[in-house]
């Protein structure tokens, strides 16, 4: 039986900057850090509260990709084209004051939407995630 | 001049670009000058509105005008707000300039919308940062060239697709 996703990847443009991003600036654990035989690698990093789930902080010129399509990748990255999805929050709130404090940036602030309270966060690279406290 | 020359592997200025574009979405019910986000992102005015394009497919003052279009459309729908407060509040500072920019982006004035919205019934359970993307979403190709500098971004080129109601 299918029941859910255990990993979500995650381009980023740069692993280490990324890595203190998500586990500094977003408080998220550090799953793995390892360095695979073929030069790729493998970053992962879990929302505090979710055991069942990993972000893999993947780098596009490091990957499956060939050359002229990682710096694609990297381009629409870099300019904002990209989102992995939705980062659910109990408080979206209180959570966007204290990331904002912490120096993550947003696009957009908290505001009442029909399914919720919705941000948008941007992470270091220029990926966007709606940031979202569901109602109800 | 070149617009677009590998402009989608010049990872750095499209980090710039995109930051200036972010604060256009995070600010837009300010009056932000076009040349402080130039030079805040380290380009002349015109090298900024050019490279801007390139990357997004219009000129700064243009999304931000859609941007402000888009954040009108949504308190119309959901807020009980007049339309000369609803015009204020995102930005535009004359409800004459509001209301054609409304009506070139939408095809529609924002008291009609606003009845045709509530005629429809609720808005729909999408959330609003995707039905954004769609409708301000990244253009595969530029928009037309020539002219388009002015900060309160100037539509001559409103033809290029704009969907009306999400």
């Amino acid at each position: 039986m299918i029941n859910g996703i255990s990993i979500v990847s995650v381009w980023v443009l740069d692993q280490d900057s990324a890595r203190e991003f998500y586990t500094e600036k977003l408080g998220f654990e550090l799953t793995n850090d390892i360095k695979l035989d073929n030069g790729m690698r493998w970053l992962t990093v879990r929302p505090p509260g979710n055991a069942g789930q990993e972000f893999l902080l993947m780098d596009p010129s490091h990957s499956m990709l060939d050359e002229q399509t990682a710096a694609a990748v990297r381009g629409l990255v870099a300019k904002g084209a990209l989102s992995p999805g939705v980062i659910a929050t109990s408080d979206c709130r209180g959570d966007y004051e204290a990331l904002v404090k912490r120096g993550v940036e947003f696009s957009q602030p908290p505001a009442e939407r029909p399914y919720g309270v919705e941000a948008i966060l941007r992470d270091d690279s220029g990926n966007w995630f709606s940031f979202t406290q569901r109602a109800g | 001049m070149a617009p677009g020359r590998s402009a989608a592997t010049d990872v750095t200025s499209l980090r710039m670009l995109r930051k200036a574009r972010d604060r256009i979405d995070r600010d837009h019910r300010e009056e932000i000058g076009i040349a402080s986000l130039a030079s805040d992102a380290g380009y002349s005015r015109e090298h900024f509105i050019r490279a801007f394009r390139a990357a997004y497919g219009e000129t700064p003052g243009r999304y931000r005008t859609r941007r402000r279009v888009e954040r009108a459309r949504d308190l119309l729908r959901s807020a009980n707000l007049t339309v000369t407060e609803i015009c204020y509040l995102v930005g535009f500072s004359s409800v004459g300039t509001f209301s054609s920019r409304f009506s070139e982006l939408t095809g529609m004035s924002p008291t009609r919308y606003r009845a045709e919205a509530a005629a429809r019934g609720g808005p729909a359970p999408i959330p609003g940062c995707f039905a954004l993307m769609w409708e301000t979403g990244l253009p595969a190709t530029p928009a037309t060239p020539a002219g388009q500098d002015r900060t309160c971004g100037e539509a001559r080129d409103a033809g290029a697709g704009v969907p009306s109601g999400a």
